[in-house]
């Protein structure tokens, strides 16, 4: 008869199951003792030091002003409405910056695909020169070397009712009179029927086989209607221009230096990046793809559109998600020249002033965890659209 | 009598099909539109380098003791020469910085013996990784065998980011193996600890986490112990590069196939054997621009703790162009040290490139 245990290999020890548990266990402990531990000394930490706990100082007053900000605050509000007016200056910055980035990227990226043999090198210059500074670096050269160099307000750059200077981009701050509802409801209205007009070009097409160019006369609809509902209401439009006076430049909307640096920088950091998705994208895409829709009789603008980029943009959506994260998360640095964001007012001044160092810097986490989460949950939609259905 | 064939010597193809015209021709005047591009980029060099040659060296004063004397109407890079103690070693004392220079030299040297065949790699690897530390430590910071303390406050410039650059890389680097295999790992509570750690890390900025390292950590801390700012933020540096490392290898750890596992495991290989042996040195090759790119994204992310109030190159520039004597020499000062910063990240971008050659066992298939 076979003896059927192992003579001395069956200690408890040598099951790699029960290896498994122990060690799990052990770590377990580890992380359950290190966090107590921390928590504790934080407990009487925070008790030596006399520091209050908890986020009631969110409704107190604030006490000190913010330059940029979107919606109405004074030195007398909330830490709550600050905390707020930065985590819209944030979002803000984030958004304008991820749709200039990727515009920029996608020029680049196809610049350095171009075949004409200058455009090319000039393409790879900007990424090999951009992607290898550090993005700090750039958004102090925009700040304190370009934009610090731009003439004082009497001897503003002037194009039409803009003016270029020191303190910043001042343009046309339309003023909207009664009556603009009009043209708000056209707008919204030509915008319905231009959805309405693709889908049923799409649905004529699939069936019939029949092309309509949808594209371009919704296009068409959505300007002559607005336009249109324009005319009709009078105009209900007024447009508050700069005025140059005697030192300086008022009226008008500004966009001030701090906030035009952090996303000059921002973009064309990141595009220099992007470019380079967008260029192994389209290279990843088999040249024999091509070469069949040629054959096809596709001309080469339908070819890009409908055979490369669809194939492309399934390699593409992945990292470009990574980059927009890259991008939200490196706003932050805009806190160094001053931008008032999430990191400077909440973590520099609300920190300063309370000493709250837990509950800032927690918040901060917290509102860029949910930044994150939601700039990749919708990425990932989008990925899913865009993806192979396969069997 | 046979008549001898004789063909007459064959024309040159047209001049515009071969040569620099037919070069031009193609690359870039092949349609209207290239036509269009070709002179646009030629205005954009022509607005662009033109002026930067002439500030730069033509019009540019090289020497001089204050923005007064820089009168050619260029560049200043006078600004540099006198900073440049500064922009190198930050406030370190003068007559000690030659320590810095030994360390370097040394670590240069036994980088370079690597090289050398006849060397055992092991002894190496241990003096590099083991013995260099402690020998650079306490050069830098002095305290033993008669060499003067130096605080790491005034450690700074170039050589307080190659520091947190060198250190961070290296810590890093098997951290984030060790978070790679955790997460590929079946235990669930290991898994979940590593899952944890990698997504909270990944979720914020570095500015967070050197902020909490700067301000939170001595909180966490039981009274009376408290470590030096510099390491706090070399923890924090850290800990953010290895959990971007961790998603790159385990990119690299998925693509291994299934087939290399079990043959690993087949060969009765223990777990540590197996990934020692036989996983990571493969997955690792196929990740290496990834880690690569990881490197450098660390090492421009150095410059971040300027803003937690150390001074490290760009610190440096930032304070020095405030010198009120020095007033205006902004763009000089980021001129240098973007073209260090830059040397640094194309030459490691560069040298990756070189390694994944050398490296390249597979069959390639173009």
């Amino acid at each position: 008869m076979i003896d059927k245990t192992p003579s001395n290999n069956n200690s408890f020890l040598n099951d790699a199951g029960n290896r498994a548990l122990i060690f799990q266990i052990l770590l377990l402990a580890l992380v359950v003792f290190v966090g107590y531990y921390l928590f504790s000394n934080l407990q009487s930490n925070l008790d030596n030091r006399g520091i209050s706990t908890g986020l009631s100082f969110l409704n107190e007053p604030a006490g000190f002003p913010i330059l940029i900000h979107l919606i109405e605050y004074t030195e007398a509000n909330s830490y709550g409405r600050a905390f707020l007016v930065a985590l819209i200056n944030t979002v803000v910055i984030s958004l304008l910056g991820i749709v200039l980035a990727t515009v920029l990227g996608v020029i680049i990226g196809l610049a350095r695909l171009s075949n004409n043999w200058l455009v090319a090198r000039l393409a790879t210059v900007y990424v090999e020169t951009l992607r290898n500074l550090p993005l700090l670096l750039q958004m102090f050269f925009w700040y304190f070397a370009v934009l610090a160099a731009l003439p004082h307000p009497r001897e503003s750059f002037i194009f039409a009712d803009f003016f270029l200077n020191k303190r910043g981009i001042y343009s046309p701050n339309p003023i909207f009179q009664e009556g603009f509802g009009f043209v708000i409801a056209g707008f919204v209205l030509s915008i319905v029927a231009a959805i309405a007009l693709i889908v049923w070009a799409k649905k004529r097409q699939t069936k019939t086989g029949l092309w309509f160019p949808a594209y371009w006369s919704s296009f068409g609809i959505i300007i002559a209607v607005t336009l249109l509902s324009l005319v009709i209401s009078g105009f209900p439009i007024e447009f508050d221009l700069p005025q140059k006076s005697r030192f300086n430049v008022t009226g008008g909307m500004v966009l001030p230096p701090e906030f035009v640096a952090v996303l000059i920088a921002l973009s064309t950091y990141t595009a220099s990046f992007i470019a380079e998705i967008v260029r192994a994208g389209i290279l990843s895409v088999n040249w024999g793809q091509t070469e069949a829709a040629r054959s096809l009789g596709l001309k080469d603008s339908l070819t890009q559109r409908l055979i490369v980029l669809p194939q492309a943009l399934r390699v593409i959506i992945p990292p470009l998600t990574s980059q927009f994260l890259n991008l939200a998360k490196n706003s932050s640095l805009g806190a160094a020249i001053a931008y008032p964001e999430l990191v400077a007012v909440v973590m520099g001044t609300t920190l300063n002033q309370t000493g709250q160092a837990i509950e800032t810097i927690g918040l901060c986490m917290l509102v860029y965890g949910s930044l994150s989460l939601s700039i990749s949950l919708f990425m990932n939609w989008y990925n899913k659209k865009m993806s192979l259905i396969e069997r | 009598m046979a008549i001898e064939f004789k063909p007459s010597p064959s024309l040159p193809p047209p001049v515009n099909s071969v040569g620099a015209v037919a070069w031009l021709r193609q690359n870039l005047l092949s349609s209207p539109l290239n036509v269009f591009l070709t002179f646009f980029s030629l205005y954009i060099i022509y607005l662009l380098v033109p002026p930067v040659i002439e500030w730069g060296l033509v019009n540019a004063t090289w020497s001089g003791s204050s923005k007064a004397e820089c009168t050619a109407g260029g560049a200043c890079w006078a600004f540099i020469g006198v900073y440049f103690e500064q922009f190198m070693y930050g406030l370190y004392p003068e007559e000690e910085t030659w320590r810095i220079n030994i360390a370097v030299i040394l670590l240069v040297v036994l980088v370079a013996t690597f090289a050398v065949k006849s060397v055992n790699k092991l002894y190496l690897s241990i003096a590099i990784m083991v013995v260099y530390p402690v020998v650079a430590y306490i050069l830098f910071a002095g305290g033993a065998f008669g060499l003067e303390i130096v605080e790491t406050s005034l450690w700074g410039g170039l050589f307080l980011t190659v520091l947190l650059g060198v250190v961070g890389i290296v810590a890093s680097f098997p951290l984030g193996v060790l978070l790679a295999l955790g997460r590929q790992s079946n235990m669930p509570i290991a898994k979940s600890v590593c899952i944890v750690f990698i997504e909270t890390i990944r979720a914020v900025p570095l500015i967070t986490i050197l902020f909490m390292a700067s301000v939170m950590i001595p909180l966490f801390l039981p009274e009376g112990m408290n470590f030096n700012k510099l390491l706090r933020v070399l923890i924090g540096i850290t800990l953010f590069s290895a959990a971007y490392m961790a998603e790159v290898i385990r990119g690299g750890l998925q693509a291994i196939p299934k087939g290399q596992y079990e043959a690993a495991d087949a060969m009765g290989l223990t777990y540590w054997q197996s990934m020692i042996l036989v996983i990571l040195p493969q997955a690792l090759k196929l990740v290496i621009p990834g880690i690569v790119n990881t490197f450098i994204g660390l090492f421009k992310d150095t410059t971040l703790v300027y803003i937690v109030g150390m001074f490290d190159l760009l610190g440096r520039i930032q304070a020095a162009s405030h010198d009120a004597s020095w007033l205006g020499t902004t763009i000089e000062g980021y001129a240098f040290a973007g073209f260090i910063y830059w040397a640094i990240c194309f030459g490691m971008s560069r040298y990756s490139m070189a390694i994944e050659r050398k490296l390249e066992t597979g069959h390639k298939r173009n």
